[in-house]
């Protein structure tokens, strides 16, 4: 049986919390706890309450993900 | 990204069963498929003897959403259902192909495969498709080699399909296989910079299902409102074929054979 690849939503920080982690409110109404993703922070992207992002859902807990994208 | 398993020889050697009933189900099913017969008949007699062996069918009650589990010992898909189809009351006609997929559990240990097949006499069109998938699957496993990494084998398998003109999908992954159907590392039928497996080094002792999945057409997908079943966007067909293998010094050891 093929592995769901990992389900991609945009949403908008809420919360910026410790460690690099965020709160985002997902486009479907949900919040989630994301981290950012290795690359946007070798390349230093900030991100601020009230930036739109794409995250990453975790197939296995979809209360957690991963800022993959920050709309400009 | 959760631990990747490196397998010892005894959680080899239960894998080995396992990956055995898988194989041993898709060739009990390749003499059963003819036009009449219908899905949920193919399901029984695979659920039959996944039991007969002392295991268990690993899809049964597999699921994220729990008010939708998977019902079935198999998934079975035809035509323009790429994967997941849930075996019903359809009756086979000539000049479809079939993709089965089949999970055994046995000794908390999983075997994973699937296998596209022809029912009668069909096209040279979906015949090419079939040929191409099972040649990708091989090209894919052919990179499966230690020091190699995930995104070797994502690009053998992608470059071989493009090349033939078909498209690989893109929703949904091969994976490691072990003591869960699905464990790390995702292993996709494509090249992408945001799969963090894809830099993942291959080790000995490492299990890991691949799996293209393979349209005709463009390699767009929707899900049916079952819950379960992948079908293409343009109502091309769509083809399966997949194998759990292990990696070892040298060649890859194809557990599902």
């Amino acid at each position: 049986m093929a592995k769901q690849g990992p389900i991609k939503m945009d949403g908008v920080i809420t919360e910026t919390l410790p460690n690099a982690m965020f709160r985002v409110k997902l486009d479907n109404g949900h919040e989630i706890l994301a981290h950012i993703s290795g690359k946007m922070r070798m390349n230093y992207i900030k991100i601020l309450v009230g930036d739109k992002v794409t995250a990453e859902l975790s197939p296995y807990d979809l209360t957690k993900g991963r800022i993959t994208y920050r709309y400009k | 990204m959760a631990k990747i398993l490196i397998k010892s020889e005894e959680q080899i050697e239960l894998m080995r069963e396992s990956c055995r009933i898988v194989a041993e189900v898709l060739r009990l099913l390749a003499s059963s498929i003819v036009a009449g017969i219908t899905t949920s008949e193919l399901d029984r007699i695979a659920e039959e003897y996944i039991r007969s062996q002392g295991a268990q069918p690993a899809f049964k009650g597999y699921g994220n959403d729990k008010r939708n589990l998977f019902p079935a010992s198999i998934c079975a898909s035809i035509d323009e259902q790429v994967v997941h189809g849930v075996p019903d009351g359809r009756q086979l006609q000539a000049g479809e192909i079939i993709s089965i997929d089949v999970g055994v559990r046995k000794l908390d240990y999983y075997g994973d495969g699937a296998w596209t097949f022809a029912v009668g006499k069909v096209s040279e069109d979906k015949r090419r498709l079939m040929r191409v998938t099972e040649e990708a699957l091989y090209q894919g496993i052919a990179r499966a080699r230690p020091g190699n990494h995930v995104r070797d084998i994502s690009e053998a398998v992608q470059r071989y399909v493009e090349d033939e003109g078909f498209s690989v999908v893109k929703e949904l992954v091969g994976h490691g296989v072990g003591k869960k159907l699905h464990e790390e590392p995702a292993v996709p039928n494509f090249v992408s910079t945001d799969n963090p497996a894809a830099g993942v080094k291959l080790r000995p002792g490492m299990t890991i299902a691949i799996e293209p999945m393979v349209n005709a057409g463009n390699d767009k997908v929707n899900v049916h409102s079952d819950g379960w079943t992948v079908l293409t966007d343009d109502g091309r067909p769509s083809a399966h074929f997949e194998h759990t293998i292990l990696i070892t010094k040298d060649e890859p050891e194809v557990l599902t054979k």
